[in-house]
């Protein structure tokens, strides 16, 4: 493999995992602090695909505009969600829990099928991110998928801020470690989880609208990508966000650099790397054992 | 524990599923193979989810692998049943060893994600490689005999698979009421107090594990000379949400709950789908599974058989005991 | 009076934090040695780490010479170790006989077994029964133990812990939540055990730590400030402070 090859092929590894990382961190997040066990979660990101779909018509190249409506949208309607439908299900046990938002699935999937179609659509890249740049010779590597990256690493960046800088950031893990307690000390807990889920739901929908135009809209997308993350959070440690970050980079390697040398068994690197980490910190990379 | 009551209904179960084909059309003798079929597979679960408290979601890899393995060891000629059925389970239960031994180092939530991952890397390499067919699968081009009895016919299916129910019910009625399951039991209520009472109870687990991997691959041997075909959907995370339905369904902690979960659940299937009853909407049938779920988890956690309990006006106590 | 339980400069360190600073102490059969010490001195983070739930940063556990450091719960457990909990961990759905057996069960040797009802196991059904006997519980062996009393839960807490027919008895506050009279009776069954067995009691309940302990040691943030007879106990100076004072 020559070098321009080897540079094109990291750079998708990074791309992939941020971007995985974005679904990844709403689904950690979900379940460190509200304890919810959320299938359901890879449907939001198939839903940001299908908006991206949706609204391109009435955005044309207003892509970023786009982006921030979906997300509004998005927000909204995981803030909706919760309120009608998880909010009743953080007492109860895993089981149900994975049974609920398995049946959400159900429904998302159908209500898509109804409102959508069953086909499999490609959203276009805006204008003036179409192209790419030379690497050497014969590879161009597409602006898009740059564009991408850099969106994934800024928002990174706000989650970081937020998490670890604002007065929001603080409540959201005072209510990751002490629940009661926060309570207890006049945080309006109920609101708190609201806002945490939405924010869950409109990182996922992000990440789906900002992989439209990669990866292609289709029906199954929810599912394949709901695994993979879990894949990344059970490596990470549930409620790192950190060790999301670390996870979903290592699990774009895998899985880049596996199709690249193993073709046909690439699909089964990710689960592997997953078996080792097993082997060696059951608890996830980043949850020290103490 | 077998009360006095407790065990007639499941013989006289068993003794009408037998009587059965004198007076069954044969679309519907088809129907009740497919129904006990998955009736041992939503046995098999139980004894990890119901018995020793381990949910799982990656349950189907069994269900699957019993069934490629079926195909390929029954190659052109069919092969015997016991050297095809065996070949079947003891492959589940290899990967059961596998996944049971790394997932089992986890708990709760983590252990559904893992089991969940493993069962997608099974599927992965099913679907994707050339081993076993890609994404269209395998046919099953002859089936497996054992002297005069030949799978290929319907009456001989329709024994062999109420049999296999039956023994597969039995087989976990006796666990259940042994050393072994009491301490299977006491390990889903507390594993913590077990664990200072002095039992090793990764063993147990991993023994549980491997136990309902390999009646997951009997049952999957069943569903590949049934169908006469396999694809990879079988071990689809769709097909591992739907067993764990099953047994919401008919009411976790029983192993009359398994077979009425599977009983129900094949039968809505059927019913969402029919156009005569809900017209346009029979399409989306998914649509209406996902609302009867959310209703019946909100509504009943205890299942079917909690409803009957309700109705019954005996407690919540009743859910606790196997039966 | 045969020294069977041994911990030497037991350390447990979380983080930054030190819960457990360079315990030392011995247990014997014959006596009750009580640790008591204020919430937070690290007496349930002791009791964790020789009983094997939580391994320790340092230090070591030696039962009759033999280093068990390393050993898991379970396998101390079967060589003689045994625990109650702080927080009640019987099995509400079972009957009080059959959380008994159970936990007699783990040292039976043919778990696969599977055509043997394990009702009728004669080995863990005679160790039950005789371990209900000796908590005073025989009369309830047929109940649901969810539907015992408070106290009489303690006592099957004491009871499934006895039928393992452990040499050693780690026990974590069995008083907690009991009213006088049951109090009594725990105490007269502690006073009992202690003849053929060496217990450890970590308690809050002063008045009964001082009538039945052989022994106490004082633990403040981890570490032991004092270890020695009752009455001595009671005039240290610095024990006065640190902890009898403020409890009082």
């Amino acid at each position: 493999m020559d070098l321009p090859i080897f540079l094109v092929q990291c750079l998708n590894a990074v791309q992939y995992g941020l971007l995985l990382f974005l679904v990844a961190s709403g689904l950690t997040l979900i379940f460190g602090i509200m304890g919810v066990i959320n299938l359901a979660h890879g449907s939001f990101y198939m839903i940001g695909a299908y908006l991206a779909f949706v609204l391109a018509p009435y955005f044309g190249e207003w892509y970023l505009t786009k982006l921030l409506v979906g997300v509004a949208l998005s927000a909204v309607f995981g803030f909706v969600l919760e309120w009608l439908f998880f909010s009743f299900l953080y007492q109860r046990e895993h089981l149900q829990q994975v049974l609920m938002t398995y049946a959400l699935i159900l429904v998302f999937e159908e209500a898509r099928s109804l409102l959508v179609g069953n086909d499999v659509h490609g959203v276009v890249t805006p204008e003036w991110l179409a192209g790419g740049f030379q690497l050497g010779g014969l590879m161009s590597y597409p602006w898009y998928r740059v564009f991408a990256s850099v969106a994934c690493v800024l928002i990174a960046l706000g989650l970081y801020f937020v998490v670890n800088r604002t007065r929001l950031g603080m409540m959201i893990r005072a209510g990751a470690s002490n629940r009661d307690m926060a309570r207890g000390l006049g945080l309006d807990i109920k609101l708190l989880y609201r806002i945490v889920f939405a924010g869950g739901v409109a990182l996922a929908a992000l990440a789906g609208m900002i992989a439209a135009p990669l990866s292609s809209v289709y029906p199954g997308m929810g599912g394949s990508v709901l695994i993979i993350c879990f894949v990344v959070v059970v490596i990470g440690g549930i409620g790192s966000i950190t060790g999301a970050l670390i996870a979903s980079l290592l699990v774009g390697f895998v899985d880049t650099f596996g199709k690249v040398f193993f073709a046909e068994y690439s699909g089964v690197g990710v689960y592997l790397l997953m078996a080792v980490v097993l082997v060696w910190r059951p608890e996830g990379l980043m949850k020290r054992a103490y | 524990m077998l009360k006095q009551q407790g065990w007639i209904v499941p013989v006289v179960g068993a003794l009408a599923l037998l009587a059965l084909p004198a007076v069954l059309t044969p679309y519907t003798q088809e129907l009740v193979v497919k129904i006990a079929i998955y009736a041992v597979f939503a046995l098999s679960l139980e004894l990890l989810v119901g018995v020793t408290g381990l949910v799982s979601l990656g349950h189907a890899a069994f269900l699957g692998i019993g069934a490629y393995v079926t195909v390929l060891a029954a190659g052109d000629s069919g092969g015997s049943i016991p050297r095809v059925a065996a070949l079947a389970v003891l492959a589940a239960a290899a990967y059961g060893v596998f996944v049971g031994a790394l997932s089992l180092r986890t708990k709760g939530v983590y252990f559904i994600m893992v089991t969940l991952a493993f069962a997608q890397m099974a599927y992965f390499v099913f679907h994707d490689t050339k081993i076993a067919g890609g994404s269209d699968g395998l046919f099953l081009y002859a089936k497996p005999s054992l002297g005069a009895l030949n799978l290929d016919d319907k009456q001989h299916l329709y024994f062999t698979v109420m049999v296999t129910l039956i023994a597969t019910y039995a087989l976990l009625a006796l666990l259940m009421r042994s050393r072994f399951g009491h301490a299977l039991a006491g390990i889903r209520v507390n594993e913590q107090r077990m664990r200072a009472a002095g039992f090793a109870t990764f063993g147990y687990k991993l023994a549980a594990f491997v136990i309902a991997a390999a009646l997951a691959g009997l049952a999957g041997f069943l569903l590949a000379v049934k169908d006469g075909a396999v694809n990879p959907e079988l071990l689809s995370w769709h097909e591992s949400g739907a067993v764990l339905l099953m047994l919401i369904l008919g009411g976790i902690g029983s192993l009359r709950g398994a077979v009425i979960g599977a009983i129900a659940f094949t039968l809505l299937k059927e019913l969402f789908q029919l156009d005569a009853l809900l017209g346009p909407l029979a399409a989306h049938w998914q649509l209406t599974l996902g609302f009867t779920i959310i209703g019946f988890v909100a509504l009943l956690p205890k299942g079917l058989i909690g409803l009957r309990a309700r109705l019954a006006g005996v407690g919540a106590r009743a859910g606790a005991q196997h039966g | 009076m045969a020294e069977l339980l041994r911990a030497t400069s037991l350390t447990r360190r979380f983080g930054g934090l030190t819960a457990v600073d360079g315990v030392s102490l011995a247990l014997h059969v014959g006596e009750v040695h009580a640790v008591i010490g204020t919430n937070g001195a690290g007496k349930s983070t002791l009791i964790n780490m020789l009983s094997g739930e939580l391994p320790a940063s340092s230090g070591r556990i030696e039962l009759e010479g033999t280093d068990i450091g390393a050993w898991s719960q379970p396998r101390r457990a079967r060589a003689g170790v045994g625990r109650s909990y702080q927080r009640t961990t019987i099995f509400p759905a079972f009957s009080v006989l059959e959380n008994c057996r159970l936990s007699a069960q783990a040292a039976q040797p043919r778990a696969w077994a599977l055509w043997q009802s394990a009702q009728r196991c004669a080995h863990s059904t005679e160790a039950a029964r005789q371990a209900l006997d000796a908590a005073g519980l025989a009369d309830h062996a047929a109940r649901p133990a969810g539907l015992l009393s408070h106290g009489g839960q303690r006592q099957l807490e004491i009871a499934m812990c006895l039928a393992t027919k452990p040499r050693v008895l780690l026990l974590d506050e069995p008083l907690a939540g009991m009213g006088a009279e049951e109090t009594g009776r725990m105490l007269a069954l502690l006073a009992e055990l202690k003849r053929s067995h060496a217990v450890l009691l970590v308690e809050h309940d002063m008045d009964a730590v001082f009538r039945i302990a052989d022994r106490i040691t004082v633990m403040v943030n981890g570490a032991v400030i004092a270890s020695d007879l009752p009455e001595r106990i009671r005039s240290n100076p610095e024990v006065q402070v640190a902890y009898l004072g403020e409890a009082h």
